[in-house]
């Protein structure tokens, strides 16, 4: 694969060697996680270990706590109680940075990416990379284009590189926004309700760039509504129901009806 | 879809990865700056065969010079635009530095010291600007309407609201930097391919100009990619100030004293300019090409109709017309692409 050896920039073969190093250790481990606004209890002993190269759905109703669970992941807020660990040690998130630093990334909604850049500026922005020329620093266009593509590749996506992020459909925006956690090398990627407002063309290719992320073993927390698409991508699905966890279960396992029946606590459990 | 995704081969993919919508080429003859500078070039071009006196040395010297002013200031503001910002002090900025420029210079300090301060005083305007706006969270709009004032009312009260007109012993110096010309060039020209040369390097070739671009797209993910938002948006501001600092500096040897009414409603004229070379308000748009070309159909314009013997007070319907005009040029245009 033709990749610069920049900085910053992690090889695919080099994140395989380090899941397999890793090996069953989990990417991410919670522990009776809680959490409390004021009298309101959002997450209930919330307990949830992701391994490698898993994708989980993460299912509920709207305020079941979905969106304050990943929050905590991403660091956006600290648990009230609980624990949350990586590997063997265990860790404490200060803001949304400590958790990239740790491999998480999370891909919003609005996918936060500038229409007027290219697609490679948009996947470096931020860490853009320079080369000197005497005395100046300037910005190396050619290598995030090279890089960037090499990511798209990876990502079997058919997105140019050089083309302004506007002009780009649904499937591909997601696939910028993903190549951007595929270069700072995140191990877990939340992504929060990818596929609400594509058309199902577009879906297909968000489901697709969601497989080859597990592909080089990164984890993926799929935040949806669609019952379809979890069931399409996920190994596991998580159902939440009033801050607690009612299901954790592999998909083989389970049916669209059971889920549906536990989102709405038409089933109590499972 | 999903099959022919997966099985779609490297070949293929390499062959996508290398095209791109659009070619250097296309993207340029796309901009509103294309447009508005083949307008500049056929009123030029008119006005040459049309008039005598358009196309004389003489007539093309000063055209020249007098947008080069605006078309310096219009760099900065092309900045703070892209940004997604507006700085309404620029005229104000402009007065304040030629102000204290003439005040040392009148006192007998050299001309180097003298537009030193003169350019500090602008660079600690711009300062003010940026803290205010991308610290306190101030609307640029408000904060620069506010210096507008306060930087006049300054240049005022330093100068006790007198004309000065003498500079001390650097005045020679002072009148050529500003007035002079090298090689037939006007020396504001000079300054302005300079300026205008460095201002396209930052924009494109540095890390600072992609994330002054990005802020002005979409400040949220700016802020969340880890760019350093306040920090870009208060140089913004600084480099505002200081290009209306040095296009100060540079007026007051041209024109050979200075008064507080220096640079009066030049702010208008300058985002005119902007804005006609295709510096969007929104943010995220905008090319020194443009803002240069912008300035130098507005001053066509003016050159023309003094020329073709109109009456002046037309100047600012010609203007305001071409503004509009412009801006609903690059509308249709984005109409018919979407």
């Amino acid at each position: 694969m033709p990749i610069d050896g920049t900085a910053g920039f992690g090889l695919t073969t080099e994140l395989g060697a380090n899941n397999r190093g890793v090996g069953w250790m989990s990417v991410l481990r919670l522990t009776g996680v809680s959490k409390n606004f004021g009298a309101i209890q959002a997450l209930k002993n919330v307990s949830l270990t992701i391994e490698p190269g898993q994708v989980i759905g993460l299912m509920g109703d709207n305020g079941a706590g979905k969106s304050t669970l990943v929050k905590i992941i991403a660091g956006n807020f600290r648990p009230s109680h609980g624990q949350m660990q990586i590997g063997d040690h265990e860790v404490s998130f200060h803001g949304p940075l400590d958790a990239r630093k740790n491999g998480i990334e999370i891909v919003y909604q609005d996918l936060a990416l500038c229409d007027n850049l290219t697609a490679a500026v948009n996947v470096f922005l931020g860490r853009e990379l320079t080369r000197q020329i005497g005395p100046l620093r300037i910005v190396d266009y050619a290598a995030m284009n090279r890089q960037a593509a090499a990511l798209f590749k990876e990502l079997k996506s058919e997105t140019r590189p050089r083309d302004l992020v506007r002009s780009m459909s649904g499937g591909q925006r997601q696939a910028v926004a993903i190549a951007r956690t595929r270069l700072s090398n995140a191990r877990l990627v939340l992504m929060d309700e990818p596929t609400a407002a594509i058309s199902v063309r577009q879906v297909a290719e968000v489901l697709n760039l969601i497989r080859m992320l597990q592909d080089q073993g990164v984890a993926v927390v799929l935040i949806s509504h669609r019952m379809p698409d979890v069931f399409s991508v996920a190994d596991r699905v998580v159902v939440l129901r009033r801050g607690s966890v009612v299901a954790d279960k592999p998909i083989s396992q389970t049916s669209p009806e059971e889920v549906t029946g536990l989102i709405t606590g038409a089933i109590e459990h499972a | 879809m999903l099959d022919a995704n997966q099985t779609s081969s490297t070949a293929d993919l390499d062959a996508v990865m290398t095209r791109q919508t659009q070619t250097g080429l296309a993207t340029f003859i796309g901009q509103q700056a294309f447009w508005v500078f083949l307008a500049a070039a056929l009123a030029a071009l008119t006005l040459g065969l049309v008039t005598d006196s358009f196309a004389t040395p003489q007539n093309l010297f000063n055209v020249t010079r007098n947008f080069a002013f605006v078309a310096i200031v219009a760099l900065g503001m092309t900045v703070v635009i892209i940004s997604g910002g507006i700085d309404l002090s620029v005229g104000s900025v402009l007065c304040l530095s030629a102000m204290i420029l003439a005040i040392q210079m009148n006192a007998g300090q050299s001309f180097w010291v003298a537009s030193a301060m003169a350019l500090a005083a602008a660079l600690l305007v711009g300062l003010i600007n940026g803290i205010l706006i991308a610290v306190v969270g101030m609307p640029s709009f408000v904060v620069t309407l506010g210096m507008l004032s306060v930087a006049r009312s300054l240049a005022m009260v330093l100068s006790d609201n007198k004309m000065i007109f003498q500079f001390g012993p650097d005045e020679t110096l002072l009148f050529w930097v500003g007035g002079g010309s090298t090689f037939g060039l006007p020396h504001p020209v000079v300054a302005l391919t300079l300026l205008a040369l460095l201002t396209g390097f930052l924009l494109n070739w540095t890390r600072w100009g992609v994330h002054v671009f990005a802020i002005g797209a979409n400040e949220r993910a700016a802020t969340m990619t880890g760019i350093r938002v306040p920090l870009t948006k208060i140089s913004v501001f600084m480099f505002s100030s200081l290009m209306a600092g040095v296009a100060g500096v540079l007026m007051a040897g041209w024109l050979g004293g200075v008064t507080t009414n220096l640079g009066q409603s030049l702010e208008l004229t300058v985002i005119a300019a902007a804005v006609i070379g295709g510096a969007n308000l929104m943010g995220g748009a905008g090319t020194v090409f443009g803002a240069v070309v912008g300035a130098a159909l507005i001053e066509i314009i003016r050159n023309s109709l003094i020329l073709l013997g109109v009456s002046t007070f037309w100047q600012g319907a010609f203007v305001g017309t071409f503004i509009v005009l412009a801006v609903a040029f690059d509308r249709i245009r984005a109409y018919r692409n979407s």
